[in-house]
C-alpha cells in the first residue's frame, strides 16, 4: 500500500524516467525508495535503476517501452506490499581513527573546538542509516552524523583518497570503497573491503542498512 | 578494452561504462561476424600497432585513424601481419574488432574497462606495448557479407557516425531545465576542454546561471548536461557517477551518443532542442541503419 502522497514523474532523457517520491530527506520517502527499487529493477525493459534520497531514476530501453509505460508500471508497483525488501541489518565498520589513517582528524577537531578523541567518540557513538549507494561503487550516503563534527570540504580535493577511507564532508559522513579523488576530510580508515568485484554481491552494504563505526587499533587486524 | 558495458548495477553505485562510441563498436563487431557487444579495442585520439600471431578477420570502425588497412569492412589478416592505427585525422575514437571477440575475463558480466576505478577490461587499465591479448572463438555470424562497406559506402558510414549535424548536439530538456534560460543555452557556443575524459565532457562557454532551485542528490544518466556552481556545463559520459547533486539543464539524445564519443578537445559545439518523439524516431532510424550493415 502506498504511503506516499503520490508519485511525480519527470522525463529525464529519451531513455530515462525520474520518479520523485518526496522533496525532502525523510524516513517515509526513504522507505518508499527501498520498497520500490527492487520492484522497478525487475520490471521489463528496465536497464538500470538509480535510487537516491527521495527519488528513483529508471533507465530503460526506449525502443521497447515508453515513458508512459514505465509510469503506469510504477503506479501499479507502488500498490504492492514490500515483498522484495530484505531485512535491514546492523553492520559494524571497524575503523582505525587518526594517525596515518586519518590525516584530517586533527583539523576536524580544531575546526569544531573539540579534541581528536572527542571527535572519534561522537563519530563512533552515532548510528547511521544507509540512504542509498551512489557516486562510486558501494559508496554509502549515510544519514545521522551529529552536526557537532560537521566540517567543510577541503578547498582543493585530494587527487587520491585511499580505499577504505572514512571521511566527513560538510554535514555528511561516508566511506570511500575504492580509491578516487575526493574533497572530504579523512578521519580514519577501515580494513573492510566494501567493494569486491568478484564477490557476490560485489558490494558489502545495502540501502536501508544501519551502520555503526567501531574504533579499533592497528593490532586488531 | 570495451564492450557495451555492465548495466544493472547502478543501485550499487557502479556505472555501466562501455564504449565511448557504442555505435561504431557495434558496427565493427557486426562487420567482423561477432555479436554486437563482443569485446574490442577502443583507441582514443591515437592508436597503435597490433601484430596478429595467427590469421584473423578484423574490422576497424569509428573515426579515420590513418589505418594501414581499410576501415568499415571485414579484412583478412595473415599470421604475423601488423595492423597500424595512427592519429585521429578528425573525430576521437577508433575500434578494432576481431572475429571471435577478444577474450578477457568478464567482471560483473562485462569486458568493459572502467578506468577511474581500475575495474574490468585488461587489468583495469589502458593497454601498453607488449601486452598480449587472446582472441576468442565466439563467432555469431560465420558468413558475414564479404562486401562490408568499402570506398564511398565506407565514407558514408563514417559520415553517419561521429559527425554532428550542423555541429549541434540534439538534446531534450533536463529535469532542472526551468531553472535556466534554455533558449540562451541553445544559442551559445561551447568548446570542449582538454579536461574531458570518459567520465565527462567539460565545456567552456557562457556561464549558465540558475535563477531558481534547491535539489537533493538524485540519479543521473548518460548524456546529462550538468551545471556545477561555476556555470560551465559538463556532459556526463560513459564512466559517469550514478548520482549527482548538480542541476541538469538538458540531456543529449540517444541517437547522438556516438557523437559524444567522437568529440575532441577544442571542438566547438552548440545544442539544439529535440522533442522526445523526435529523439525516439531518430534512434529507431539509427538502429535500422546499423542492422542493414550486414
Amino acid at each position: 500500500m502506498s504511503q506516499s502522497p503520490g508519485l511525480r514523474f519527470v522525463d529525464a532523457s529519451d531513455r530515462s524516467l525520474l520518479i520523485v517520491l518526496g522533496d525532502e530527506i525523510t524516513l517515509a520517502a526513504h522507505q518508499d525508495v527501498v520498497r520500490l527499487t527492487p520492484l522497478l529493477r525487475a520490471a521489463p525493459s528496465v536497464i538500470n535503476v538509480h535510487p537516491a534520497y527521495a527519488s528513483i531514476l529508471v533507465d530503460f530501453d526506449p525502443l521497447a517501452v515508453t515513458h508512459g509505460d514505465l509510469e503506469r508500471a510504477a503506479v501499479e508497483l507502488d500498490t504492492r506490499p514490500a515483498v522484495l525488501v530484505p531485512e535491514p541489518r546492523m553492520v559494524e565498520i571497524p575503523v582505525r581513527y587518526g594517525g596515518e589513517d586519518g590525516p584530517d582528524l586533527e583539523d576536524v577537531a580544531a575546526l569544531n573546538g573539540l579534541t581528536p578523541e572527542q571527535v572519534v567518540g561522537i563519530h563512533a557513538g552515532a548510528e547511521y542509516l544507509v540512504y542509498f549507494l551512489g557516486f562510486s561503487p558501494g559508496f554509502p550516503y549515510l544519514g545521522g552524523m551529529p552536526e557537532s563534527i560537521a566540517t567543510p570540504r577541503l578547498a582543493a580535493p585530494r587527487r587520491r583518497v585511499p580505499a577504505g577511507s572514512v571521511a566527513i564532508g560538510g554535514k555528511q559522513t561516508g566511506v570511500y570503497p575504492v580509491a578516487s579523488p575526493g574533497g572530504w576530510r579523512i578521519i580514519g580508515r577501515t580494513p573492510l573491503a566494501l567493494f569486491q568485484p568478484d564477490r557476490d554481491p560485489p558490494v558489502l552494504l545495502r540501502m536501508g542498512d544501519h551502520v555503526t563505526f567501531v574504533p579499533v587499533s592497528k593490532g586488531d587486524f | 578494452m570495451q564492450d557495451l558495458g555492465r548495466p544493472g548495477y547502478a543501485h550499487l553505485g557502479i556505472s555501466a561504462s562501455g564504449a565511448a562510441d557504442a555505435l561504431s563498436l557495434r558496427a565493427g563487431n557486426l562487420l567482423a561476424g561477432n555479436a554486437e557487444g563482443a569485446p574490442a579495442l577502443e583507441m582514443t585520439l591515437a592508436g597503435g600497432t597490433f601484430e596478429f600471431e595467427a590469421e584473423a578477420v578484423v574490422a576497424l570502425t569509428g573515426a579515420d585513424f590513418e589505418t594501414s588497412v581499410s576501415m568499415w569492412r571485414a579484412v583478412d589478416v595473415r599470421p604475423g601481419e601488423q595492423v597500424r592505427c595512427g592519429h585521429a585525422r578528425s573525430g576521437a575514437r577508433c575500434y578494432l574488432c576481431v572475429r571471435g571477440g577478444i577474450d578477457v575475463p568478464l567482471v560483473l558480466g562485462s569486458a568493459s574497462t572502467h578506468l577511474l576505478t581500475g575495474l574490468g577490461g585488461w587489468e583495469g587499465r589502458a593497454l601498453r606495448k607488449g601486452d598480449v591479448l587472446p582472441i576468442g572463438t565466439t563467432v555469431e555470424n560465420p558468413q558475414p557479407p564479404a562486401k562490408g562497406l568499402s570506398g564511398r559506402a565506407g565514407e558514408g558510414a563514417s559520415g553517419r557516425t561521429g559527425r554532428l549535424r550542423h555541429d549541434a548536439l540534439r538534446v531534450t530538456r533536463g529535469p532542472q531545465a526551468e531553472w535556466f534560460d534554455f533558449e540562451a543555452f541553445c544559442r551559445a557556443e561551447y568548446q570542449v576542454s582538454e579536461d574531458s575524459d570518459r567520465m565527462g565532457l567539460r565545456l567552456r562557454g557562457p556561464a549558465l546561471t540558475p535563477h531558481a532551485g534547491h535539489m537533493l542528490t538524485e540519479g543521473v544518466t548518460l548524456g546529462a548536461v550538468q551545471v556545477p556552481p561555476d556555470g560551465q556545463p559538463i556532459i556526463l559520459f560513459v564512466e559517469h557517477q550514478t548520482t549527482g547533486g548538480y542541476p541538469k539543464i538538458a540531456n543529449v539524445i540517444s541517437a547522438d551518443f556516438h557523437a559524444l564519443g567522437q568529440l575532441r578537445p577544442r571542438d566547438i559545439l552548440r545544442f539544439e532542442e529535440a522533442s522526445m518523439d523526435a529523439a525516439r524516431a531518430l534512434l529507431r532510424e539509427q538502429e535500422e541503419w546499423l542492422h542493414a550493415l550486414v
